[in-house]
């Protein structure tokens, strides 16, 4: 199967890709700058509909990957990358008959802030979401499910996915552990839902293959380890992979809240386009139970997580011990 | 006030009600006027929508509201019907959206209204109606109209004639008073609004808007003044004779099944009228939904009760079969008085050992010596002065109109006084009704209510309780009741004036007890209500039989092999009454038998010292503080101690180490636990020695069943429901009971007692666990402790065992966080040292717990105490402990803890 993975570049796109490939897929890559992935690369902007048309040629899938993460940038930016960028591509598969698409989404395209205990994938809703980032991907994923009508396309929801050498969600909290910024909001007792990263490249292959299924086809799924943990243990354990010490300051929510609402103010005045280190929404979710029923997931997908929690931080600690730079 | 308007549909919107169930029917009163009804149906196609190929229902329930609401009542009954059948929720006329006519109804014309609306609705084929409050009346008047077409009749919080006994409902006086009638009931929303406050638990504002919605102006609100006028409350009242005729004709229902559904918090059709019904319907099924007021089909789960009890109890097949209604609870007492029943030919009475001349000169019952003078020794009673008071008594309560069948509630401390009671009644045939005071004051008060006794009998701490909470039946004082007290409380009389009284009239008559005294009853004859300690909800009554209660009486003497040479020291309530009819002395220790950690050491070795006991019967937590005292022993204590032969932990599971620990105590004494329930007991036994055998498991060893006991395993699905019985070995489900011993049926709980006999002949006893490959049976938790994980069902108890073989672990008790089906498992301990608060324990303690389970383990949760049962002091309320992990575990969030 030829198959399209857009966003390479990220630390899931890049394991998809690789993962497509070693099974004997022939995987192009596209994504603005090269990804040094070994395979066949198409360079572009996801926003530019004549790049995205070029990488879809000849395609027999799309994993669309790509998308403008975070909490720093403008609304029109977000809308380019995620929503404008998503319709591109479904563009570029209609106009080049792509079987089918996996488009990559958020959980957060569902929620706004209240407490998620076992949640089910509720539907994309644009409305009740709060920052352009769930706003722009609950419009992304609206538009790719409508595409189900004609081709064989499902939203996949990874939802906070880690792995060895991380930049984003690992990264970060190393670092802030490193320089003794990072704290527990409240009691650090909020259960949450992550995903392996290992897994959640299974659940993106179990989808592609799946997609044209009457049972898979046009819905959307939310994945994770299945396995939720309370926040204060997840950066303990993520600390400690790290060979660094436990976090034990603590900052109650309506403080760190109002620090966040703070930051984010400084930092659109200053025109950063660095994350900040914290924000209300950060704050909120920190506090806050994020976990999700699985069984659909598992059951469409005929999938399960491979790698269990316990596992995925053993590889974790073994990869700071090899990369004691980081 | 001229008040007419035509039918019309209910707005949109209103909560639990779908439009597609409205529809309006003309059908001509009994004047021949064309009147349009409002009616719910679930069989309505509304126009413009195709039939379908909607099989023809196999038949219908006819559902009459009362005043003042309307078939909104009945929604939750629409939307869940019995599986086959069609709802028909009518609005009656002047009522809810049906017309108003601006004319009077009294109940024979709203009869012959609701025949007519059943002609128009060509309602063939068999009907059930269904009343609720003054719709009862109606609905049952329809019912003797229509016999040939009743396949059952169900009433809820209904009437049909005011009790003698009963003053009319304050709220309807209230209503009815001249002049005020019109301002309460129509002139203003008053009576509409008061009628949903009654609610329990309170109807969220919306449920309460939709009952008003049909009453919103005076105009509308005419039919439900002449509802209030139309209630008969003296003779001359034109319905009167009506109502009359309704009451007198429910003989002729004899044949018909009935459910009566009862919210027992009903200020206005308070218990006493259920008593009425049950009076004159005495095959009916009683189930009184506790929690539930008057609005019980709003309060309690009527449509799932109505789904269960059809598929018992209707069979459209056999329809006004007498034979085929034979329930449990046969109507006529006293039919089973005389012991001439085929079946009674080799039953040994429970009284018969206190009887057995052989005996005569045996201690039956020491009592401890009084504090107050010690010097005095303990109180030693023979089986002869037993029999003499047993005999005096049961003549002098008879004397005193306790007659066979009556219900006599016991209130009174286990020993002398309560034994001679409870046999005194057996022989009468007196049934006796046994709640536990743990239970509390208001426990207490739900069973009293809900079993109705005849007779109270109390000690002063009952008959000051009774007196305050105004407790059911007439009062007789216990022996310490002072004067004063039994004046104040009305008790015409006391147990030893009733003894007296009852020697002196044996001694004037020919002396002869079985001369004088009624007939003993039957072993099919009703012998006890026994509550249940209330730690899985409120405390059910559980009913049993003689031959029932005799069966478990030689169920005990046989799996402990107890003969004449033994004696037994009880601290434990239900085993301390046992001892007069396994025909061996008995004594209760020095305590307080409602807080079993009273018991000390010391308390304990001076019953046995005093009885030269052999067996020991005790609960757990009376054997942690004799096991704690153990140091205050002296030397003739441990002689004596040296003696028992068999010690006997009953009422909760029992720490193999607390039983190693009592070995040091009881050096001789086999120590043993039985499994059992209020329902069934013994079910099954394990020894120390087997308990250390078997090891960790997953659940609780209780061993294996005792003679004559079956034990069957329900299978849990993935949803933790439940399935055909097995005894395959490894299965895990609910485990299910048959033996000679089990109860006979729940009192005054039909629907719970059909589901938990579900299967014929078994006690579904709501505990989970299986059956190992050599028999033995393992509690794994209770089926309502199930955790139900997306890999399926986890149970508690083997989770818990396995933590609390962790050092530093007090108890654990495993729980399901989340919705059912996606639930982690989340284990919440306590620990020594004890955390201040609810906290995360540490992560060291975490990766421990991950270690010693085989499930994925979400969060472990340190608390400074756990919530367990008054009775026990060992049963984790895990549905509290489960609410409390959750809330902590859910963190804070936008529309939860509010905006931070």
């Amino acid at each position: 199967m030829k198959v399209l993975v857009t966003g390479a570049s990220g630390m899931l796109g890049g394991a998809t890709a690789r993962a497509l490939a070693a099974r004997g897929d022939e995987v192009t890559v596209f994504q603005r700058h090269a990804a040094e992935l070994g395979l066949r690369e198409v360079l572009g902007d996801v926003a530019d509909a004549r790049a995205v048309a070029r990488a879809c040629e000849g395609q027999d899938a799309i994993v669309h990957l790509a998308a403008k993460v975070g909490v720093v940038g403008t609304a029109p930016q977000f809308t380019a990358a995620n929503v404008d960028g998503t319709a591109n591509v479904l563009a570029a598969a209609r106009a080049h008959d792509v079987a089918r698409v996996v488009h990559v989404s958020s959980p957060s395209v569902a929620h706004a802030g209240e407490p998620l205990v076992g949640a089910p994938a509720g539907p994309a809703d644009p409305h009740g979401t709060i920052g352009h980032y769930p706003r722009t991907k609950a419009h992304a994923e609206q538009l790719a499910l409508t595409a189900a009508d004609e081709r064989a396309v499902v939203a996949v929801r990874p939802h906070l996915v880690w792995g060895p050498g991380d930049p984003q969600l690992i990264g970060r909290i190393v670092d802030r552990a490193r320089t003794g910024r990072l704290a527990l909001i409240d009691r650090g007792a909020a259960l949450i839902d992550t995903t392996y990263l290992d897994n959640a490249v299974d659940a993106l292959v179990a989808a592609l293959d799946r997609a044209a299924e009457p049972s898979v086809r046009g819905r959307a799924f939310v994945v994770s380890n299945g396995q939720p943990r309370t926040v204060a243990e997840l950066l303990t354990r993520i600390c400690r992979a790290a060979g660094l010490p436990a976090p034990t300051r603590r900052v109650p929510l309506p403080v760190a809240f109002a620090g966040g609402a703070a930051v984010e103010r400084v930092w659109a005045k200053l025109e950063r386009t660095d994350d900040p280190p914290m924000t209300s929404f950060l704050a909120e979710q920190l506090a806050t139970a994020h976990w999700f029923d699985q069984r659909e997931t598992r059951e469409a997908l005929r999938w399960t997580p491979r790698v269990p929690l316990e596992v995925g931080f053993d590889r974790l600690a073994a990869w700071f011990a090899d990369h004691p730079e980081r | 006030m001229s008040a007419t308007a035509p039918a019309s549909l209910p707005p949109e919107g209103l909560p639990g009600l779908d439009p597609a169930w409205s529809r309006l029917v003309e059908a001509a009163d009994p004047d021949g006027a064309p009147r349009t009804w409002h009616v719910l149906d679930t069989h309505h196609t509304p126009a413009g929508t195709a039939d379908g190929d909607r099989e023809a229902p196999v038949g219908t329930l006819l559902c009459v509201h009362g005043n003042p609401t309307w078939s909104y009542t009945f929604r939750d009954l629409l939307a869940e019907p019995p599986p086959g059948w069609r709802v028909v929720a009518v609005d009656q006329l002047e009522m809810g959206y049906s017309e108003r006519t601006d004319q009077s109804r009294p109940l024979a014309r709203r009869i012959g209204d609701l025949a007519r609306l059943t002609s128009a609705l060509e309602l063939t084929g068999p009907v059930i109606p269904v009343g609720h409050d003054w719709g009862g009346p109606i609905a049952l008047g329809w019912a003797l109209a229509h016999q040939a077409q009743v396949a059952g009749v169900v009433l809820s919080n209904t009437a049909v004639h005011q009790p003698p006994d009963a003053a009319v409902p304050t709220l309807i006086r209230g209503a009815r008073l001249r002049g005020l009638l019109d301002a309460v009931t129509v002139r203003t929303p008053t009576f509409v609004r008061g009628a949903t406050a009654l609610s329990r638990p309170p109807l969220p504002r919306a449920v309460r808007d939709a009952y008003a919605a049909p009453y919103a102006t005076p105009a509308r609100r005419v039919g439900v003044g002449g509802f209030v006028r139309d209630i008969p409350l003296d003779a001359d009242h034109p319905s009167a004779t009506t109502l009359d005729a309704v009451a007198d004709g429910l003989r002729e229902l004899a044949g018909v099944p009935v459910l009566l559904f009862w919210g027992p918090l009903d200020p206005v059709f308070s218990d006493r009228y259920l008593h009425d019904l049950e009076a004159r319907l005495p095959h009916a099924d009683v189930h009184r939904a506790e929690g539930a007021s008057h609005l019980a089909p709003e309060d309690a789960d009527l449509a799932g009760a109505v789904a269960r009890w059809l598929a018992a109890r209707v069979d459209l097949d056999r329809q006004h079969d007498v034979e085929a209604l034979t329930r449990p609870a046969d109507p006529d007492p006293d039919a089973r008085h005389g012991a001439d029943h085929e079946d009674d030919l080799d039953r040994t009475p429970a009284w018969a050992a206190i009887l057995d001349p052989a005996r005569a000169a045996t201690d039956a019952i020491v009592e401890p010596s009084d504090p107050t003078d010690p010097v005095a020794g303990p109180h030693r009673i023979s089986f002869g002065e037993l029999a003499d008071d047993v005999h005096a008594l049961a003549f002098g309560l008879h004397r005193h109109g306790v007659r066979p069948g009556d219900r006599v509630a016991c209130l009174v401390t286990p020993g002398r006084e309560l034994a001679t009671l409870l046999y005194a009644c057996w022989r009468l045939g007196a049934v006796v009704v046994i709640a536990d005071a743990g239970l509390g004051p208001r426990g207490l008060s739900r069973a009293l209510r809900s079993a109705a006794p005849d007779h109270l009998v109390g000690i002063s701490r009952a008959m000051a309780a009774a007196t305050a909470l105004r407790w059911p039946g007439r009062r007789i004082a216990a022996s310490d009741v002072g004067p004063r007290l039994a004046r104040s409380s009305g008790a015409a009389t006391s147990i030893p004036d009733l003894i007296a009284d009852g020697a002196v009239a044996l001694a004037d008559g020919d002396g002869r007890p079985d001369t004088l005294l009624p007939p003993p009853p039957s072993g099919e004859a009703d012998a006890a209500v026994v509550f249940t300690s209330g730690s899985t909800g409120p405390a059910k009554g559980v009913v049993y039989r003689h031959r029932q209660l005799e069966a478990q009486r030689d169920a005990l003497a046989a799996t402990y092999a107890i003969g004449d040479d033994d004696r037994l020291v009880a601290a434990f309530a239900p085993f301390a009454l046992y001892g007069p009819a396994l025909g061996i002395t008995s004594m209760v220790p020095a305590m307080d038998v409602t807080a079993p950690s009273t018991l000390t050491a010391t308390a304990l070795a001076d019953a046995v010292v005093a009885t030269d006991a052999t067996l020991v019967f005790a609960s757990p937590a009376a054997l942690v503080n004799v096991a704690a005292t153990a140091g205050d022993l002296q030397d003739h204590h441990r002689t004596a101690l040296a003696g028992v032969r068999l010690l006997l932990s009953a009422g909760a599971p029992v720490p193999a180490e607390l039983l190693r620990e009592l070995t040091g105590v009881l050096p001789a004494a086999e120590p043993h636990t039985p499994y059992g329930m209020t329902e069934a007991l013994p079910v099954a036994d394990i020894d120390l020695a087997t308990i250390d055998a078997v090891g960790l498991g997953r659940g609780v060893c209780v061993g294996h069943p005792v003679p004559g006991v079956e034990v069957a395993i329900s299978p849990l699905d993935s949803d933790a429901a439940t399935g055909a019985l097995t005894s395959r070995p490894h299965v895990t489900g609910e485990v299910c009971i048959r033996a000679p011993h089990g109860k006979d049926r729940y009192d005054r709980l039909a629907i719970t007692e059909l589901a938990s006999s579900r299967d014929e002949g078994w006690h579904r006893s709501g505990d989970v666990g299986h059956l190992d490959a050599d028999g033995r049976l393992w509690i794994e938790g209770r089926l309502s402790h199930v955790i139900t994980t997306a890999d399926g069902v986890v149970t508690p108890v083997g989770i818990e065992r396995r933590v609390e073989a962790i050092e530093r672990v007090t108890m654990a008790a495993a729980v399901g966080v989340g919705p059912p089906g996606t639930q982690q498992v989340v284990v919440v301990v306590t620990t020594d040292p004890r955390p201040g608060r609810m906290q995360l324990a540490p992560l060291s303690l975490t990766d421990r717990v991950r270690d010693a389970v085989d499930v994925d383990v979400a969060a472990v949760i340190a608390v400074p105490s756990l919530p367990v049962d008054v009775r026990h002091e060992s049963k984790i309320d895990r549905v509290e402990v489960a609410a409390s992990a959750a809330e902590l575990l859910a963190g804070r969030g936008r529309r939860r803890g509010g905006r931070p």
